[in-house]
């Protein structure tokens, strides 16, 4: 069984893992980390999205082992230590969530499409969110609420 | 998914003598297809080999003439790849339309053209420009490396190592995404060099396939208007729930037109 060291939400980890383990079942059941969802296993929905070495993946179609020596950050791990981070703010004032089984794909997405684009358009913001899936907003509250994160993450 | 040994080698020559001391042994690229299919129980390897542990696979070069692009290199960091845009743009466009974000961060090129999904963007690309696959053995032609669908001229256990394609002229791709997937319903990429034009088409039929009257037609007047009544053949185009043979045969025109006039404005790298 393959040891893997890697680091998750910068804290350093080891373990014990298979082969087929895939970094979404290292992080909720060998860490514990539930943020992290699973919809639905077949890398169309994006609820597992976290990033690896600063690029956002679906852990659900990564194996654990390939995260071997990697810096891993879910979405426990972007929140400041009390409240919530711009875009989790935004997310929350522009509604842009109703049952929130896809919002923190969604936040991991959105941060990576800001880190890479810190002035995105409405268009570059729909083409980032290709990977995500939402069945409740019809995604425009969504898209509103990314738009309205970079400005603020801007000034 | 089986549980299988996984191994992780440095150099090309590992991960062959590894794939050959296996009993079922199979190459992980990115893994964004072979993941998924080894969840659904379609492959069950004893041995999955790695090769995202060697180095010299993710390289990028690019000189006048040719862009090479190693097998490991991801979709985004072709995308991203400012040598890359500036000498074939059709390319980086390509890159930054498959699959998703997430998709673009692990899936590889390598990976893409070795597996040959019929609805893939990269083959269309490949075949277009008329790119040479270097393997760990020999150099293989687009026009001989994709056979038929999910299946190429690579034998058991050829490793690819890069792919090079000629700088072209002008080029683009159109593609007409199925709105879930995001693969192609129909993706056409034109490229042309000097007189010489060259047609691809994806997503329509079992297999990437080029369209010769279009290219005739486009060599003689690189217009959208040259393309005017020719129309691609029918009985060998997919028939899904997403669309009908003669949908796609009807999208192959409409993005032929499309890349063609993409082609006009953005050109080439030359």
């Amino acid at each position: 069984m393959p040891k893997i060291s890697l680091t998750v939400n910068n804290k350093p980890v080891t373990q014990d893992v298979e082969g087929r383990t895939l970094l979404v079942e290292l992080i909720r059941e060998g860490l514990g980390l539930t943020g992290t969802h699973i919809g639905c296993d077949t890398s169309q929905c994006g609820a597992c999205v976290v990033h690896v070495n600063g690029q956002p993946v679906k852990s659900c179609t990564m194996l654990a082992v390939q995260a071997d020596g990697a810096e891993v950050l879910t979405v426990e791990g972007v929140s400041p230590d009390s409240g919530l981070n711009p875009i989790q703010q935004a997310l929350h004032e522009h509604h842009g969530l109703q049952c929130g089984f896809c919002t923190p794909g969604m936040v991991m997405t959105a941060t990576a499409l800001l880190k890479n684009n810190p002035d995105p358009s409405e268009a570059d913001v729909r083409h980032g969110l290709e990977g995500n899936l939402c069945r409740c907003t019809g995604y425009q509250n969504i898209v509103e609420a990314i738009m309205a994160a970079a400005k603020t993450m801007r000034s | 998914m089986e549980d299988f040994s996984y191994q992780k080698p440095k150099t090309v020559d590992d991960a062959r003598e590894a794939y050959s001391a296996s009993a079922d042994g199979l190459f992980l690229a990115g893994g964004q297809t072979i993941l998924p299919v080894m969840k659904l129980g379609l492959a069950a390897p004893s041995a999955v080999i790695d090769l995202g542990g060697i180095e010299g696979l993710r390289a990028i070069l690019v000189t006048d003439s040719v862009v090479s692009i190693g097998a490991m290199a991801t979709h985004a960091t072709v995308a991203a790849s400012g040598d890359v845009r500036q000498a074939i743009p059709a390319l980086s466009d390509l890159a930054g339309m498959i699959g998703d974000p997430q998709v673009r961060t692990r899936g590889t090129i390598g990976g893409s053209i070795a597996n040959n999904d019929p609805a893939a963007d990269y083959p269309a690309a490949v075949l277009a420009l008329n790119a040479t696959i270097t393997t760990d053995k020999r150099q293989i032609a687009a026009d001989d490396f994709f056979v038929a669908m999910f299946e190429t001229a690579l034998e058991e256990g050829e490793i690819i190592t890069n792919v090079e394609f000629p700088v072209a002229d002008a080029a683009a791709y159109a593609k007409f995404a199925n709105p879930a997937s995001r693969f192609a319903l129909a993706g056409v990429f034109v490229a042309r060099t000097g007189n010489s034009v060259r047609v691809a088409v994806t997503g329509a039929g079992t297999c990437v396939f080029r369209v010769a009257d279009m290219e005739a037609a486009l060599a003689k007047d690189f217009s959208a208007t040259a393309l005017d009544g020719i129309t691609v053949a029918t009985e060998n185009l997919n028939t899904d729930i997403h669309a009908s043979a003669e949908y796609r045969g009807h999208l192959i025109g409409v993005m032929a037109k499309r890349a063609v006039e993409a082609a006009q404005t953005k050109g080439g790298g030359k």
